[in-house]
């Protein structure tokens, strides 16, 4: 007995949910104008954030880029004998902070060195036999702005002649970077909440104007879970309805953009994210968004008429 | 049956709405709330279906206490009351016969059921020729028609009305009156708050009066006793 009543609950509860669907989407259509009203408030803050979200991840692509180029060369001083080198290299290999350790003989540095000047290196050419540059270790650090750190802990260490790795540029460079970070995140944040209180808000104007109808439902016996069910899944079509034209619009212009950028950025150090899998990744985050979003939002705004 | 034992009510703003008041409605009566406006009518109908809570005293009905009974519980308890409002609390969007549906969906019942259901209550209060209609379409008097449709589709064992005659003129009230008449010959109990003095004073059922939160009068077969 206990048993098939349950299973009838089960039976009942499928249909439910079938009513839900359906009564949320004939509730959309109905709404006509309130439905309107709230895609388009989910669309606006979508391609906001979107817009946002492409030049920040751009920009932190870049950050990337640069800091990955940033290491450390450890001048070895020319009184080291090989056992000592050795013994530098465990030494520079033990800080906690160090990636990876090469070694680069001078004659690679001389190398460089011409290379790097051109025509005008070639008279350098000449101390091939006689070479003044140090052997270097190039270090590499874990995190880039473990940098400063490990330079000023290889400094002291022995056989070491002298510590470059950009100083100074680097640490402006770190500055700024770390402050549009932040200021990224910042944005990033308060933009998402102002789109869900834009949105909420909207929601819920279109709630109170049903205020009525949870009150008739309240009133004929309807469980509050029972009434929750269509508004949530309201909020999920809203959601997601106002993610496509923004997902639409992003994506056509990241392609052109990506068209138009692209082939003028090759060979510099800057790399825009390629719109595949970027593009693809960031729809999904709208269109999740969105839903959560439009969710929350009616959640939140038929809450208050529940307690009649 | 109804029971109300030492209730009182007084609103958050100060105002005493009902000042101690003893009764009790035994299953398959018809009474009449009567009493000048403001004497606490409303709210003594309102506790009736548990849109109020009185502040002390116990209102037990069908042997639940509605001072005590959790929000939660408080569906439940409704799908067993039918009631019924002077402005309708039709769902404007929904046609005639979905509006009485309603109250049978949200107790997810069986399809088949309600669609045999809902025929019958329409047919009882005269409307089956007009179940696909809006009740923006429909007359005043149809519209009241269909909402006691609805408070009836559940079979509640009390049926609870606040002023239902009191936007309908007075041939199309006599024709509600005739249904809540049938409703009630069938043992449903019903609990009317009107102004209707005529109905009142034609209709003869039990009368409780209420006068500034207080019985002031309860008489079997009783008058209307007020000017209108």
């Amino acid at each position: 007995m206990h048993a098939m009543s349950k299973e009838v609950i089960t039976v009942m509860k499928i249909r439910t949910i079938g009513r839900h669907a359906r009564e949320s989407l004939k509730n959309i259509s109905r709404n006509g104008w309130m439905t309107f009203a709230s895609v388009s408030a989910v669309t606006v803050t979508l391609i906001l954030v979107g817009v946002f979200f492409v030049i920040m991840m751009n920009l932190n692509r870049v950050a990337q880029t640069i800091e990955g180029d940033v290491q450390i060369r450890v001048h070895i001083d020319v009184a080291a004998t090989q056992q000592d080198q050795q013994t530098l290299k465990s030494e520079i290999e033990r800080i906690p902070e160090v990636k990876s350790v090469t070694f680069s003989p001078k004659r690679n540095e001389l190398d460089n060195l011409v290379k790097s000047l051109g025509e005008d290196g070639k008279a350098f050419k000449l101390f091939e036999q006689d070479n003044p540059l140090n052997d270097v270790f190039i270090v590499k650090t874990k995190k880039p702005n473990d940098t400063m750190v490990v330079a000023n802990k290889a400094e002291k260490l022995n056989y070491v002649a002298k510590v470059r790795y950009g100083q100074g540029k680097v640490e402006k460079l770190f500055k700024f970077i770390n402050a549009s970070r932040n200021v990224g995140i910042v944005l990033i944040i308060g933009l998402f909440f102002t789109a869900i209180f834009l949105i909420s808000n909207t929601i819920k104007i279109t709630i109170i104007a049903r205020r009525r109808e949870i009150k008739i439902m309240r009133l004929v016996g309807a469980t509050n879970t029972f009434i929750r069910w269509p508004f949530f899944l309201e909020g999920l079509w809203l959601g997601i309805l106002g993610s496509i034209l923004p997902i639409i619009l992003i994506s056509i212009a990241y392609y052109r953009a990506y068209d138009y950028i692209g082939p003028k950025l090759v060979g510099t150090f800057i790399k825009v994210l390629p719109f595949d899998p970027f593009v693809y990744q960031l729809s999904g985050i709208l269109m999740l968004m969105g839903a959560l979003i439009g969710v929350w939002g009616s959640m939140m705004s038929v809450r208050k008429f529940l307690k009649v | 049956m109804i029971e109300l034992q030492e209730v009182y009510k007084k609103y958050p703003n100060g105002v005493t709405a009902i000042n101690g008041i003893d009764v009790r409605i035994n299953q398959g009566e018809f009474v009449y709330v009567v009493g000048p406006s403001g004497a606490g009518k409303s709210t003594f109908i309102k506790m009736m279906y548990r849109e109020e809570v009185p502040t002390s005293g116990t209102i037990t009905m069908n042997g639940v206490n509605l001072a005590k009974l959790k929000m939660k519980k408080v569906p439940l308890f409704r799908r067993n009351l039918g009631v019924v409002f002077q402005d309708f609390k039709l769902l404007p969007t929904l046609t005639v016969y979905e509006n009485v549906a309603f109250a049978l969906e949200v107790i997810e019942a069986q399809p088949k059921f309600i669609r045999k259901r809902v025929m019958e209550v329409l047919d009882l209060v005269n409307l089956k020729h007009k179940i696909k209609m809006l009740p923006g379409e429909l007359s005043g008097g149809e519209q009241q028609r269909v909402s006691i449709a609805r408070s009836i589709v559940n079979s509640p064992k009390v049926v609870i009305a606040d002023e239902p005659t009191g936007n309908l003129d007075p041939e199309t009230s006599w024709e509600i009156m005739k249904i809540f008449e049938e409703i009630n010959t069938r043992g449903t109990t019903v609990v009317m708050a009107t102004h209707n003095r005529e109905i009142v004073n034609t209709l003869k059922h039990r009368v409780i009066a209420i006068e500034a939160g207080k019985i002031a009068r309860d008489e079997q077969r009783g008058d209307y006793g007020y000017e209108n």
